[in-house]
């Protein structure tokens, strides 16, 4: 079961889309899982041939928890089995190292049994989560003292903070909990899942993330004169949004500001090699995804604006990847033209930085010495003060000031 | 000689209005909707979904929206209106 947010200890898998003896390709979606916030589609990062499907439908099981047995592609003269374990590293981020599962598949020596991978404490001899044994890592709490409140006896964090709080289990030990068997949530269930995940992410952020707050009040009037133009010129599928062009120029902003662009885990920042930019999406009906869009320093804005085009239909229609939920290196926030003049954003654990931008209006500017108006729009970074200071914030908000002068060259 | 100009039927148009509406926003309840209500406090629309509007009602009636016009595509009877005046401009071309 792959980690797909800060805030998820546990996922429902929904529906397998292959089965034993199928042959996979790295990247192929294989299961379906719900994380409470949204089915989210899972991606396999090895080849091979699909050797058992380790969880039925319907069960709910902590992270961590291998979900299949994939026998990899052996290479001559050796013996590749190993197993399948989606995104199995105690963190939601991948975009700085190898991706999680690779850190998870055995050797192509001897068969091993389905391993989590574990990069904070050294392993318990029961399950917990690994938000539970990393905050049991920092409370100094002994795992072992702990009694699971999880499907099967599983280690959940808030055991670890019940016992923290007063040494006792959460509940007197009995029979472990049944394991859930259900269908995805739907309705009024759905939306309270959300709200309890987006609640637990924001709760979390908030008692950890010591923020600090800069803003930069931009005039986007070249940006926005040359997007009109672009517009007006090519047909109705091809115009650009305004979000799009800001995207981007934050995107290459985070090259000249690469202590904002990662990810701190274990006491220490781990910048990432790519800039994986999450944009919050809002899904209606209430509650909030922010997805990756990979490498978006990279894209050009056609196909930056036809990949969020792409990503907002699947996020709403719950039909987002892992690696989309896993990735994202920073956030950026955008409430729209309805939204308001400015935004104060909250980080997204495990990440460093969050750029919120209010609505574009039109203010009075000051323009060689004379009182005009432009457009402006007021970019606010987010940034955590363990990672960077603010002359790091103000180099991020300075270069995207610049970047959005120039929109030619975005 | 000019060719008579039909104007297009509302029912017909209202009925494209809502079938676009569906694919712009499929999880949201279309059924209902206030003709007259802004879409974007109806059905929750962004930016991105005025945008998918104007595409899906060209590709749907031929008729392209500039964006100095989306104000006049946020609510339905707006689009049949719209398109009711663009369609016909365009048969009497």
């Amino acid at each position: 079961m792959p980690s797909l947010g800060a805030d998820m200890d546990f996922g429902t898998l929904i529906a397998w889309h292959v089965g034993v003896g199928d042959q996979v390709h790295r990247g192929d979606i294989v299961a379906d899982v719900d994380t409470d916030k949204s089915v989210i589609e899972v991606e396999t990062f090895v080849t091979g041939t699909v050797e058992e499907l380790l969880v039925p439908e319907g069960r709910r099981v902590p992270v961590g928890t291998p979900l299949a047995l994939i026998r990899e592609d052996a290479a001559p003269g050796g013996n590749g089995r190993g197993p399948a374990v989606p995104a199995a590293a105690t963190s939601p981020t991948a975009a700085a190292g190898p991706r999680p599962a690779e850190a998870g598949a055995a050797q192509p020596t001897a068969p091993a049994p389905p391993a989590t991978v574990s990069q904070t404490a050294p392993a318990p001899h029961h399950f917990a989560s690994p938000l539970a044994r990393r905050l049991a890592h920092e409370l100094g709490v002994d795992l072992a003292a702990v009694t699971g409140t999880g499907p099967g006896g599983a280690v959940r964090r808030e055991d670890v903070e019940a016992y923290a709080v007063s040494g006792a289990p959460a509940r007197p030990p009995g029979v472990a909990p049944p394991e859930v068997s259900r269908g995805p949530l739907a309705g009024t269930d759905r939306q309270a899942a959300v709200r309890r995940a987006v609640a637990a992410a924001m709760a979390r952020s908030n008692r950890e993330i010591p923020h600090y707050y800069l803003t930069r009040d931009i005039d986007v009037s070249r940006a926005m004169a040359w997007l009109e133009a672009h517009n007006a010129a090519v047909g109705v599928t091809d115009r650009l949004l305004p979000v799009v062009v800001l995207l981007k120029a934050t995107a290459l902003a985070l090259r000249e500001a690469p202590d904002l662009n990662g990810t701190w885990e274990q006491d220490a920042f781990r910048a990432a090699s790519h800039v994986h930019l999450g944009v919050a999406i809002a899904l209606r009906g209430g509650g909030l995804v922010a997805p990756a869009l990979h490498d978006a320093d990279r894209l050009s804005l056609p196909e930056l604006m036809t990949r969020l085009r792409d990503l907002t239909a699947r996020a709403r229609a719950g039909r987002l990847r892992s690696s989309e939920v896993a990735d994202p290196t920073v956030t950026v926030t955008s409430l729209g033209d309805q939204g308001p003049d400015s935004v104060l954003p909250v980080i997204y654990p495990p990440q460093v930085a969050i750029v919120g931008l209010g609505r574009i209006r039109e203010r009075p500017w000051a323009v060689d010495g004379l009182l005009g108006v432009r457009p402006v729009v007021t970019a606010t970074l987010g940034a955590d003060h363990r990672a960077s200071d603010g002359h790091r914030g103000a180099v991020l908000l300075a270069a995207l000031d610049r970047r959005l002068q120039d929109p030619e060259n975005l | 000689m000019n060719q008579p100009t039909t104007a297009p039927d509302p029912a017909e148009l209202r009925a494209t209005v809502l079938r676009v509406l569906g694919e712009v926003a499929p999880e949201a309840d279309t059924a209902g909707i206030d003709p007259a209500a802004d879409l974007r406090d109806e059905l929750e629309l962004d930016s991105m979904d005025i945008l998918n509007l104007a595409v899906g009602l060209f590709q749907a009636t031929g008729v392209e929206v500039p964006e100095r016009d989306y104000g006049s595509i946020v609510s339905v009877d707006g689009c049949v209106q719209y398109l009711s005046e663009h369609m016909a401009a365009g048969r009497q071309q």
